[in-house]
């Protein structure tokens, strides 16, 4: 019995292995032909297969396909089924395939670095841990792949002449998508299925080249759903009228895509951090031995160090997109930082300040797993206290909320101390101090447990203190001089040497302490799993607020475009093409978070029972 | 006493915010105090409980002083006040007030793409001032157009935006919303050109919705200067102020 299906296996292996290669020497024959699609959505040119409503007669001379205008719509034109508001319908289900989406993707990241120090350190709790991060998200992709299809319906069902548009345009990559999609699955199963069968020698290098392509897929698919969502905000590759020019890579690669793409990419590395870090707070919550308790706090400890890994870069990018959507188009970047969104910003603002919160307290309470911590501990308050202050500039609006009777006394809506910290240049200063001291943060925790050896150990101690402060000095001024002085050319401008100032610290920060405590004492064993059961609550508000932001997020990315299906080109004419309150805005997203958090819960629990054996007594 | 310390911290941050806005005479908001608070008084207690034994101090004697059979005074004491004080703030909150409702009003709505004035439509996204070229090739013409901007200001404006361009011209108190000051970099220092060309020739009336529930005096001058003269009033009014207009390249 046993060789039989050992060889099955291996046979299921072969044929994924083999359905992977095959397409990957698919990919680059892409260019070369044309899919034909017979749905008639799509109409391919060349000798006139597909359909041909919409294909000229000259256009067909030439050879070429002429493309109709973006639909004018009634409200008639979108189906509507009572009881069902649909535009709430596609919202949360667009979020919540999102969100697992994100968790996904993010999560072979990690696991594949992981998977590759446990190789170089040989180190089995590497090995172990990684694998234990993608069992948890194993469940959950099977679930993104529930909300991708029922999107995709309802999207088919709701606005089903806006995704005709979308189609004759993006009809190609639809099939591409569902192509990588299916390399996707395959790469993850065998990656997951085929850990403990190649476990050693040659077999582990083909595992992790299996994780490599996993990635390298993943991301390939998120690229394409970035194109379709950029293409509806800052579209490229139509003309005015949304007539198509037949180059379908114009239309991919237009103005917002990149920049989307490397938030989106730093964001849900972040994200899935966070959400397997609440896993592992809920297994140490729930764990009984004490192994187990060390186990999960690690695992945490790990996840949480991920999450802030990529937290620390993520506003850059944050600014970066948000410049470029103020450069495509004025509108909409007012509409985004100055318009009725602002207000949310100040939400974002509050919940990135959660994060940094939670993130940072965490790190302290990790100090009591070493017997050397006492030395640092008392740097935490000021730590805490610089935080608080940039956390608080950082979400000091511009326009206040005023009552009448302060509107009076202010005469005005801006205020004469307040106003220069509700505009960009303080909350760039703010936010680099923040990720500075964030970054000090977790040096600290480095230390606690470690006294160096080497000699230049007080020297190597005063070059970091030099550059700290040379640093902060140089953003202050930087911020200060720059932001207020001078205009919005060297403004937007001196960001640049404040990321890089940041930067500095960091990368140098890193370098001089993994020299310095080269070698180093260690003061005693650091005890994993002697951490407060607070701390693991600073983890799961990690993930609840993380999943909140990006919900809102998602909503201010498709709400700036107002009442377009395709920014100034096809326009919203549905009975919901309004935009919502704030107010109700936040209720449809918070919705959407506890729907996914207790989604997330239930998977925790699943991969709970499947670690459980019922004992014939417990019958 | 942690305790102790706990709540001095939170007075003083209470009075950090609060202070420097009843000094100056400008009171800082107290939807912003409330959220200010919030976060001051999160980040004290963090710091507190970062280690096992700073958290027993602080909590220690909350729990004596809900457990210990001796402290049965305090405890009686504590109940009653709590309550007291938990419904003096519910009254505070809800009883009826005469001033009007908080508004979230917008002071820079977004502008719409195109706009339609003068029997023309503009295309805001790619509108630009056709003076500001002679600011680098002709400095005098350049000069000489600001000059006259100046001329329009104060034919048109200064009423309101005042004669230092601060908002705070002879007329314009008696209004709701005030009228901007474009001095300071709150206004026009963070606007493309083209929208401060939007909002003068529409006026308070071309305003969009998040501006409301009142739109503002300003005037809609499309109806009583030209184009040209817009054109050179925003020369000036930048050039006055030291202000340049937002760019992005
Ligand atoms: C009747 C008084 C009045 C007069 C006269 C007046 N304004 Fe205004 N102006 C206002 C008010 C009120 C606002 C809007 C304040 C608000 O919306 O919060 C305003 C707003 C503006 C703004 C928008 C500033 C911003 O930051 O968005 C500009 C620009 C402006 N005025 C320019 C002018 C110019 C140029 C003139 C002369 C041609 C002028 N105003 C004359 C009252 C006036
Ligand atoms: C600091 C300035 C920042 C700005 C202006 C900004 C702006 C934006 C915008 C416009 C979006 C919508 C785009 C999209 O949905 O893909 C977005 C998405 C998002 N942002 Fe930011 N961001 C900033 C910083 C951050 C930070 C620090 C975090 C994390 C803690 C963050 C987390 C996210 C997440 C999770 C999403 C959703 C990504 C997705 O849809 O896949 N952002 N951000």
């Amino acid at each position: 019995m046993q060789p039989i299906l050992r060889s099955k296996r291996a046979l299921l292996l072969l044929a994924l292995t083999g359905l992977v290669v095959l397409f990957m020497l698919m990919v680059p024959a892409g260019d070369g032909y044309v899919l034909h699609r017979t749905d008639g959505l799509v109409y391919a040119g060349g000798g006139g297969g597909g359909g041909s409503e919409a294909v000229s007669s000259e256009g067909a001379e030439a050879g070429k396909v002429e493309y109709p205008p973006a639909p004018k719509l009634k409200e008639s034109d979108y189906p509507t089924i009572s009881g069902i508001n649909s535009r709430v319908f596609v919202w949360l289900v667009a979020q919540l395939h999102l969100w697992f989406a994100a968790f996904v993707l993010a999560v072979p990241i990690f696991v594949f670095i992981i998977e590759a120090i446990g190789m170089a350190t040989k180190d089995e709790r590497y090995d172990k841990m990684a694998y234990e991060f993608i069992k948890v998200s194993i469940t959950a992709y099977s679930i993104t792949a529930i909300f991708g299809g029922l999107l995709a319906i309802s999207l088919m069902v709701f606005y089903p002449d806006f995704m005709k548009y979308l189609t004759l345009i993006f009809g190609d990559s639809f099939i591409w998508y569902a192509l990588i999609f299916f390399a996707e699955s395959a790469c993850l199963y065998i990656y997951y299925y085929g850990w403990n069968a190649m476990k050693h020698g040659f077999r582990k290098w083909m595992h992790l080249t299996i994780g490599f392509l996993l990635n390298g897929v993943g991301t390939t698919l998120m690229l394409f759903a970035n194109a379709w969502v950029t293409f509806m905000m800052s579209p490229e590759g139509v003309d005015a009228s949304g007539v198509f020019g037949g180059n379908m890579w114009e239309a991919i690669h237009n103005h917002l895509w990149n920049p989307i793409n490397l938030h989106r990419f730093i964001a849900n590395v972040a994200y899935g951090g966070s959400v397997v870090g609440a896993y592992a707070a809920y297994k140490f919550l729930s764990a009984t031995t004490e192994e187990e308790k060390a186990h999960y706090d690690w695992m945490g400890y790990t996840a949480n160090f991920i999450a802030i890994a990529a937290l620390l870069p993520l506003p850059f990018a944050g600014y970066w997109l948000t410049a470029e959507i103020y450069a495509y188009s004025q509108q909409m970047g007012i509409t985004l930082m100055g318009g009725v969104f602002a207000w949310l910003f100040i939400v974002q603002a509050v919940l990135i300040g959660a994060l940094f919160l939670s993130a940072n307290y965490y790190l302290w309470c990790g100090m009591e797993r070493s017997e050397g911590a006492y030395r640092y501990t008392p740097y935490i308050k000021y730590i805490g206290f610089v935080i608080v202050v940039c956390f608080l500039v950082w979400f000091t609006p511009h326009t206040m909320i005023l009552t009448p009777s302060e509107l009076k006394a202010l005469g005005g809506q801006y205020h004469p101390i307040l106003g220069p910290l509700g505009i960009m240049p303080a909350k760039n200063t703010a936010v680099n101090i923040m990720i500075i001291f964030t970054f000090l943060s977790f040096l600290l925790y480095r230390r606690a447990n470690k006294i160096p050896t080497v000699s230049w150990a007080s020297f190597g101690n005063g070059v970091q203190i030099g550059i700290f402060t040379a640093a902060m000095v140089n953003i202050m001024i930087l911020g200060v001089y720059y932001g207020y002085f001078t205009n919005t050319v060297y403004k937007v401008a001196s960001s640049v040497p404040q990321v890089v100032a940041t930067l500095m610290v960091i990368v140098a920060g890193v370098v001089i302490d993994v020299f310095m405590y080269r070698g180093a004492k260690e003061v005693g064993p650091l005890k994993w799993g002697k951490m407060p059961e607070r701390s693991q609550y600073a983890l799961f508000l990690l993930a609840v607020s993380f999943t909140w932001l990006m919900g809102l997020m998602g909503f201010i990315r498709s709400a700036i475009r107002q009442h377009w299906h395709v920014y100034t080109v096809m326009r919203d004419n549905s009975v919901d093409a309004f935009t919502p309150t704030i107010g109700y805005a936040a209720k449809v997203v918070s919705v959407g978070t506890i729907i996914f958090m207790a989604i997330v819960i239930f998977i925790f629990w699943l991969s709970h029972l499947s670690g459980k054996k019922q004992t014939e007594y417990q019958r | 006493m942690r305790l102790l310390q706990f709540v001095i911290w939170v007075i003083i941050s209470y009075l950090f915010f609060k202070l420097p806005g009843i000094l100056m005479g400008k009171p800082i908001p107290s939807s912003l105090i409330l959220m200010y608070m919030f976060f001051a008084v999160v980040m004290i207690l963090l710091v507190m409980t970062s280690t096992e034994k700073s958290t027993r101090e602080l909590l220690a004697p909350i729990k004596s002083m809900l457990e210990d059979p001796s402290k049965k005074l305090i405890r009686n004491v504590v109940f009653v006040i709590v309550p007291i004080v938990a419904g003096v703030i519910t009254y505070e909150q809800i009883k009826p007030t005469y001033e009007a409702p908080v508004e979230l009003r917008s002071t820079h709505p977004a502008p719409p793409s195109t706009i339609k004035i003068y029997g023309k439509t503009y295309d805001l996204l790619a509108l630009e001032n056709p003076y500001r070229k002679y600011e680098k090739e002709d400095p005098e013409k350049f000069k000489e157009l600001v000059r006259e901007g100046g001329e329009v200001y104060f034919k048109h404006c200064f009423y309101c935006h005042g004669d230092k361009l601060d908002g705070k011209g002879h007329y314009g108190q008696g209004f709701n919303p005030l009228p901007l000051p474009f001095q300071g970099k709150d206004t026009i220092a963070q606007l493309q050109e083209s929208y401060v060309f939007w909002r003068i020739a529409t006026g308070g009336p071309g305003l969009p919705k998040e501006s409301t529930p009142w739109l503002s005096a300003m005037p809609i001058w499309e109806d009583f200067i030209t184009e040209e003269e817009i054109w050179k009033v925003i020369l000036f009014i930048y050039d006055y102020t030291g202000n340049v207009p937002r760019s992005w390249e």
